[in-house]
């Protein structure tokens, strides 16, 4: 069946996981700074004090330089569907396409035409008119944020469309069903609410660093107890959502939450332990090291104390008679493709909703064509195919954990934050501003964790139960990935090092370089700069 | 008609629309990008030329972004075939593409002569490279691209990146599409500047243009010795799987075919030269406005005619001619299709309405003097 080199598979996936994580480092800054330069903004219209309007310039300077690599990595990924996942996208495009071109309609066009204004129209819009500019932009980004969450929500859970054997592909049927997808709602929230927590996270570490060199201290009291209570209460939401979602999860991609846990063998209510801390050997097909807390994991994933949940081991065994109807569906589909008899067909639409298990056997079968399997070896296949069905378990386990611990991290130190902040007890606290300071990249780390989590829980699939991830690339040589690779590696590694450079600059250079009257760039000098 | 077959030309209407947007408003930022070094010679000329674009040149890229979305939606196999069959032209049109919105935001955020002529360097080619592909794209498929599917759907490739890159014909097609752009830039540049930007904006403005009428016409001519391609058989109606269901064969010159069929198509092409000749003494006469709407003209007459010479196909294939994309065969579902063009009736008018607003908030000239003095701008 002509199965694209593996080498080109792993290189498309690398480069794919890469420029998604580093595009994924500006865009939760970006969710989260839009609103709260919205809130500066808003108690500045309100209350007319010159401080808001500093601090909405300030944070929006810092703003800028982040939302132009967010937008420019963010090409990228419209881009590789389309260049690198091409049968991905032809099988699954129909439906997919659509959340990525409303995103386009809906969103992004009016996020980015309003952003100029936003930095360019101080002068020419009336207050209330650029107070209203500033929260298009944030709306529009976060609205952006939803219509590829639904796109991804898709890829995990592909409600709102069928197979069609007439033309090879899923059939987008309903519009309702994608966009009230629940894992979407809920990824949704989830991931925008952490875009606010890494922005709490960003101010209120920088407006720590000024603390602690007392300089700017109004301003910077103000901006931190912002954060600090803008934080607490995001952190509450992304993790009472992460839950959501974990249930989600635990109905829709078994192998998913079972991975996520470590759970090899199905799980004994209620004494079943929470693991928090092992060594799962993908291998061997057991953990090491295991450490639990008892009686926490039935309630957790299932919200109840009797459910068990199928481990990993039974989920493989449950997958046996789905493998050998999908090698049904797929020899039918090909036979109906070449004679378009009508028993086929019938006999295709009897097996229709195995077929992917079908084709993720294909790596195992003779000749990598499950359509030519002899009686004999169907039962041997079957069983190389099994232990496929689960996505890297290490992998899924730990950034799950990095993520949650960060998470509770989040949670106490925006707490703490915010009574210090209160009680305007900040400035004598000084390894606790220090802490805040270098606490800035950790939210961004933590939703990368959370990428992977969802990302790698949901192999071997790109269509969850649909489309094998080994067959979704692009036929391409593996010269071709190692030019575009090399390519982005050399790119984005400088825009990261401008990217630093130019934050901690203009971190550094504060608020007061930022009025109007301290303009350092003098014409003079500016002309002999010139050539 | 069937209700199917109206949808899916609704949508090659519509993707004819962004190709005009994108080439019309990104073409004209890059046009701005690509003359950068030539119309500013000091560091605060080329701050003003930037700021002239800078309130608006991350909403028109969008109609770029917006173009690979509504492929993606309407036309899923040819965006998934074509992307990839381009792949190393792609991806230098990407590269090329990520470095501007960068370029934008941190060229003037640091006072260093050779950190800022570094970022000017960059505005040259990614105003010039993504141009450049965008018309030698064209100028590939209007030759054919070597690829085929198999059963299940996934495409092959069975030619080199190399010969898309360098072939005369797309390097024609890449220079008339950079001309364009070059032109509507420095229009745009005359619409908001004063001299001594001005005047030099309109010297390549004017030049470009006639490049442009040139290239068009020469074009014109070379497509007729090219081999084109012919639907014989395939059902408009049909479903969107190029593995079966058509036939196609290869004449050289086809691609003139419609023009004799239907006469009236000559007013595309006769549009074009039409309106690059009127921007062009426009520009002389100093009325850059009304120049900026024949830019407009000469992408209609552009795209309109490789449009017609090539209706129904999208990107017809050398190896398996029969295998060719085309409206009806690569189209998404009839209900994907409705649903976008739902959301497209709503939101397209609303964009074009926000975005004439900002332009109008933003109008006026843009004066060096006050660049140098504004810390916010780029």
């Amino acid at each position: 069946m002509d199965l694209i080199n593996p080498a080109v598979v792993d290189l498309s996936r690398f480069q794919f996981a890469l420029t998604a994580l580093y595009h994924f480092m500006f865009v939760p800054l970006t969710l989260g700074l839009t609103f709260m330069l919205a809130a500066m903004e808003t108690v500045y219209v309100v209350t007319g004090k010159q401080i808001y309007k500093d601090m909405a310039l300030f944070w929006g300077k810092l703003f800028g330089i982040n939302f132009a690599l967010g937008v420019a990595t963010g090409l990228t990924m419209e881009f590789e569907f389309g260049t690198n996942w091409s049968m991905y996208s032809r099988f699954f495009g129909d439906m997919f396409g659509t959340p990525l071109a409303i995103e386009g309609l809906m969103a992004f066009f009016m996020e980015s035409t309003f952003v100029g204004l936003m930095f360019f129209g101080w002068d020419r819009l009336s207050k209330p008119g650029h107070l209203a500019i500033t929260y298009l932009v944030a709306l529009g980004s976060n609205l952006s944020a939803l219509w590829i969450l639904v796109a991804n929500a898709s890829m995990n859970m592909p409600n709102g469309a069928h197979f069609d054997p007439e033309t090879l592909r899923m059939t987008f049927d309903s519009f309702v069903g994608v966009v009230f997808n629940p894992d979407a709602q809920a990824k949704f929230v989830h991931t925008s609410v952490a875009g606010y927590v890494a922005a709490s996270m960003f101010v209120m570490g920088i407006s720590a660093f000024y603390l602690l060199r007392k300089q700017h201290r109004e301003f910077a009291a103000r901006s931190f107890r912002m954060a600090a209570l803008f934080g607490i209460f995001s952190t509450v939401a992304v993790i009472t959502l992460g839950d959501v979602l974990g249930r989600l999860d635990y109905e829709h991609q078994p192998t998913k939450i079972a991975a996520i846990e470590g759970l090899w063998h199905t799980s004994k209510p209620p004494y079943e332990p929470w693991i928090v801390a092992a060594l799962p050997n993908d291998a061997k097909q057991e953990s090491s090291y295991e450490i639990g807390v008892p009686f926490v994991l039935t309630p957790l994933i299932t919200h109840s104390f009797d459910t068990p949940i199928t481990g990993m081991i039974e989920l493989e065994e449950a997958a046996a008679p789905r493998i050998a109807s999908g090698i049904t569906a797929v020899s039918a589909l090909r036979r109906y493709e070449e004679n378009h008899q009508a028993a086929d067909l019938e006999l295709f639409r009897a097996h229709q909703d195995d077929m992917g298990f079908g084709l993720l056997a294909t790596r195992h079968a003779p000749n990598q064509d499950v359509t030519a399997i002899e009686p004999e070896q169907l039962q041997n296949v079957i069983e190389q195919t099994k232990p496929d069905i689960l996505p890297n378990v290490f992998v899924t386990f730990w950034s799950f954990r990095l993520m949650v611990f960060l998470g509770m991290f989040f949670f106490v130190l925006f707490a703490m934050a915010s009574y210090l902040s209160l009680k305007n007890q900040l400035e004598r606290n000084r390894l606790f501003l220090k802490l805040c300071m270098w606490s800035i990249p950790l939210p961004v780390l933590a939703t990368e964790f959370g990428w992977i989590t969802a990302e790698a829980g949901r192999q071997p699939w790109t269509v969850f139960d649909r489309l094998p991830t080994f067959m979704s690339a692009s036929t391409h040589g593996v010269s071709y990935m190692l030019f575009s690779l090399a390519g982005f590696t050399v790119l984005y590694s400088i825009f990261i090092a401008v990217e630093l450079y130019l934050m901690f600059k203009f971190a550094r250079l504060g608020p007061e370089a930022h009025a109007p009257h301290d303009d350092h760039a003098d014409p003079a000098h500016l002309s002999v700069v010139a050539h | 008609m069937d209700i199917y077959v109206v949808l899916k030309l609704v949508w090659a209407g519509l993707l004819c629309v962004l190709l005009i947007g994108l080439g019309l408003m990104v073409g004209m930022d890059m046009g701005v990008g690509t003359l950068l070094r030539f119309v500013g010679r000091t560091d605060g000329e080329r701050r003003t030329a930037l700021n002239i674009i800078g309130p608006h040149w991350d909403g028109n890229q969008v109609w770029f972004i917006l173009g690979g979305g509504a492929i993606f939606a309407a036309f899923p196999t040819l965006y998934a075939t074509s992307f990839s069959v381009f792949y190393v032209v792609m991806i230098l049109l990407l590269f090329s593409m990520i470095l501007r919105p960068v370029a934008f935001e941190y060229r003037s955020k640091v006072d260093a002569r050779l950190w800022r002529a570094s970022w000017d360097w960059v505005f040259l080619l990614s105003g010039f490279l993504p141009m450049f592909v965008y018309g030698a794209a064209f100028g590939n498929i209007l030759q054919g691209v070597g690829y085929h599917f198999n059963w299940t759907g996934q495409y092959f490739q069975d030619g080199s990146f190399l010969a898309y890159l360098l072939n005369p014909f797309a390097i024609l097609c890449g220079l008339m599409a950079v001309s364009l752009s070059v032109m509507q830039g420095g229009v745009m540049l005359m619409i908001r500047s004063d001299n001594p930007i001005h005047d030099r904006a309109r010297r390549y403005a004017s030049r470009a243009g006639v490049l442009a009428v040139v290239l068009f016409l020469a074009g014109g001519v070379w497509v007729r010795g090219i081999r084109g391609f012919v639907l014989e058989q395939g059902d408009p109606a049909m479903p969107a799987n190029p593995m079966q269901g058509q036939h196609v064969s290869m004449q050289v010159g086809a691609w003139l075919n419609n023009y004799a069929a239907h006469p009236a198509l000559w007013l595309l092409p006769v549009m074009g030269v039409v309106s690059m000749l009127a921007g062009v003494a426009l520009v002389l006469a100093n009325r850059p406005r009304v120049a900026w709407w024949t830019g407009l003209g000469a992408w209609v007459g552009t795209i309109g005619t490789v449009a017609a010479s090539m209706f129904p196909f999208f990107m017809p294939s050398t190896t398996r001619p029969d295998q060719s994309l085309t409206i009806w065969n690569s189209s998404a579902s009839q209900y994907g299709l409705t649903c976008m063009l739902a959301v497209a009736t709503i939101f397209v008018p609303l964009i074009l309405c926000y975005t004439s607003w900002c332009y109008y908030v933003m109008r006026g000239k843009v004066h060096t003097a006050d660049i140098i003095k504004d810390t916010h701008s780029y």
